[in-house]
């Protein structure tokens, strides 16, 4: 290598970089291209949208997407109005407590899906006298599944500003705390809390071990057990959800342009 | 706030009394019954080594800082447990605090928007119009921090802090992240700024080149006390502990016997300052350019080594009992001396403290 003309360099590493990236994208697209062949694949090689079309009239298949996506909402709203604020909290009044706070929050990372459940079944049980049956209590589950994700998204994003700073200089100009959090600390993390947001959004979409352990009917539980009866219709079920998850996650203003941000800032002030 | 908090602390004509303010960090105390009264339009620089408490005292004064006891009091009204969003303080922070999100005209407009919520939208932004102005950057209002280099960033910060009519100024090492030259053109306008104003100013730094040059005054705090708070030449001249006359400026520490106020050293009687010892043998604290130092072919002392400083030069000089003094010397005259010279050193007849 220390042969090449830099020019050269960078050529090879384009080309390294890009040959990663098409083995990369095989690997991703290989099964999502499968998928839809195998839920287009009609009789004597024929391309049907049959399997599509059973969709809205799948048995509980509708009520489990409508389910899932209340979780998503229910999920989204705990990690922006309980997580959000506390780590804000906790960031510019009792930082001494910030680790405390992470090692809390990659918890369930550490925990098997199982174990969490055969811990909270007997939580559950004395939830139903107060919350009922509803597959939504899923929701607090939920939200703790997903604090690892959301915190380290938001975390991410506190760190990269001086929010102290900022935060005091709002106080002195005559910020109350309210307006001080609003109107200065969210906008300059709204990445991350938009990342964490939508990444919950993601994993509680997907989310299959727990809510068919705590037998509540999920999208991807009652795909899983359209699965067994057509195989077709669940794989097209499963691929919309893919694609839906793609989507969403397009809409995820990338963390890189905060490093620009950032890049650009050490830059000018050389 | 009430009458009667007035009627108990009278301001007695000052814009600014800190009194008996204490803190402590676990073990450390940063705040060790601190007072400091600050007349209305002067300017007063804190200076210390970091730790001091100087920047706790000023972060106490703008609310960010609980104290322990002490009360704190701006034109006559007590603060002390005002929350700092109350307490109309302009502060200019020694790390860039300029929101991130918002261009320069949004930034200084923010204080205002918060303050005077009846002023028109367009008054507002006119006012701060002015102060970019004042700040010499009115070319640079839809730029935001990121696009401005450090030095910009903290002229916007001032004229944002300067915006909302602060009764005090605060500047917090405003200039430490400059390098050299941006610090002292900023340091200036600060000054050129403040008079113009007429804004009684706290301002901290560890710098004392920067405290002496800027302030009306100046404190030496040290372990969360103030040593000596006086007029920049009169905290040069006539330190009142050898602790400031250490910490101020190049002190070299000569031996001599000190009797009837008056120092013997290198052959010289030399007045002593008062809070000196008054007799036995001490340490004479006497300043680089006190020393002067004549080429004598039959001198008893010798040149060691110079180190050129642009507009003059440090000669280190060995004394016939074999300490070293450094002195600080003209161009002209270190141009006839080389190491080895011999020499005389003399002291300059203006009194020094003896520790």
């Amino acid at each position: 290598m220390d042969t090449l003309t830099p020019a050269a360099g960078m050529r090879v590493r384009n080309l390294w970089r890009r040959s990663i990236f098409f083995v990369i994208g095989i690997f991703f697209l290989v099964p999502i291209l499968a998928m839809a062949e195998f839920s287009t694949r009609g009789n004597d090689d024929t391309r049907t949208l049959e399997s599509w079309k059973a969709i809205p009239s799948a048995p509980n298949l509708m009520e489990s997407i409508f389910t899932s996506v209340q979780l998503a909402v229910i999920v989204m709203a705990g990690v922006v109005f309980v997580l959000v604020p506390t780590m804000i909290w906790v960031h510019l009044q009792l930082p001494h407590l910030k680790r405390a706070l992470e090692a809390i929050c990659l918890l369930p990372l550490t925990i098997p899906a199982i174990v969490l459940v055969v811990g909270i079944a007997p939580i559950y049980r004395s939830m139903y006298g107060v919350f009922g049956s509803s597959p939504l209590t899923l929701g607090f589950v939920y939200l703790v599944l997903v604090l690892p994700y959301s915190h380290r998204a938001i975390s991410a994003a506190l760190e990269s500003v001086d929010v102290n700073t900022i935060a005091e200089a709002s106080r002195t100009l005559g910020a109350s705390s309210i307006r001080m959090i609003a109107g200065i600390v969210v906008p300059n993390i709204k990445v991350g809390i938009m990342s964490g947001a939508v990444i919950s959004i993601a994993l509680v979409l997907g989310e299959f071990t727990v809510s068919n352990l705590l037998n509540f009917e999920t999208m991807q539980v009652v795909i899983n057990l359209l699965g067994k009866r057509d195989g077709a219709i669940s794989v097209a079920v499963s691929l919309a959800a893919l694609i839906f998850a793609f989507v969403l996650i397009s809409f995820l203003p990338t963390s890189n342009k905060v490093g620009n941000e950032v890049a650009e800032k050490e830059a000018s002030t050389g | 706030m009430t009458n009667e908090s007035i009627t108990q602390s009278p301001s007695d004509g000052f814009a600014v009394r800190l009194v008996a303010l204490q803190k402590s960090f676990g073990s450390v105390r940063a705040l060790d019954s601190l007072s400091i009264d600050i007349a209305d339009g002067e300017m007063v620089a804190l200076l210390g080594p970091s730790g001091c408490g100087k920047t706790t005292a000023l972060r106490a004064l703008a609310g960010l800082q609980q104290i322990e006891s002490g009360q704190i009091i701006v034109h006559g009204n007590d603060v002390t447990n005002q929350s700092a969003n109350k307490r109309q303080m302009g502060m200019v922070f020694q790390s860039y605090s300029l929101f991130p999100h918002m261009s320069a005209q949004d930034n200084v407009e923010y204080g205002l928007k918060l303050r005077s919520r009846r002023l028109p939208k367009t008054e507002r932004s006119k006012k701060a119009g002015e102060f970019l102005e004042l700040v010499g950057l009115a070319s640079h209002a839809e730029h935001f921090p990121h696009q401005l280099s450090g030095g910009q960033q903290q002229r916007i910060a001032l004229a944002r802090a300067l915006a909302i009519s602060p009764r005090v100024l605060l500047l917090d090492e405003p200039l430490s992240a400059l390098d050299a030259k941006v610090r002292s053109q900023l340091r200036d306008e600060i000054r050129r700024i403040q008079i113009e104003l007429g804004t009684t100013t706290l301002f901290v730094t560890h710098d004392q080149e920067e405290a002496l040059s800027i302030a009306d005054r100046v404190g030496v705090m040290r372990e969360g006390s103030l040593q000596q708070l006086a007029k920049p030449e009169e905290l040069y001249y006539r330190p009142e502990t050898a602790y400031v006359a250490e910490f101020v400026g190049l002190t070299n520490a000569i031996p001599g016997e000190v009797q009837a106020g008056k120092v013997s050293i290198l052959n010289q009687q030399i007045d002593t300052l008062p809070g000196s010892i008054t007799s036995g043998n001490g340490l004479a604290l006497v300043r680089t350019e006190s020393l002067h130092v004549i080429p004598n072919t039959s001198g008893e002392s010798k040149v060691l080594v110079f180190s050129f400083l642009g507009s003059n030069c440090r000669v280190q000089v060995q004394l016939p009992n074999g300490s070293t003094v450094i002195a600080q010397v003209s161009n002209e005259l270190v141009s006839s001396l080389s190491p080895g010279s011999l020499v005389d050193v003399k002291v300059a007849s203006n009194a020094v403290f003896v520790k």
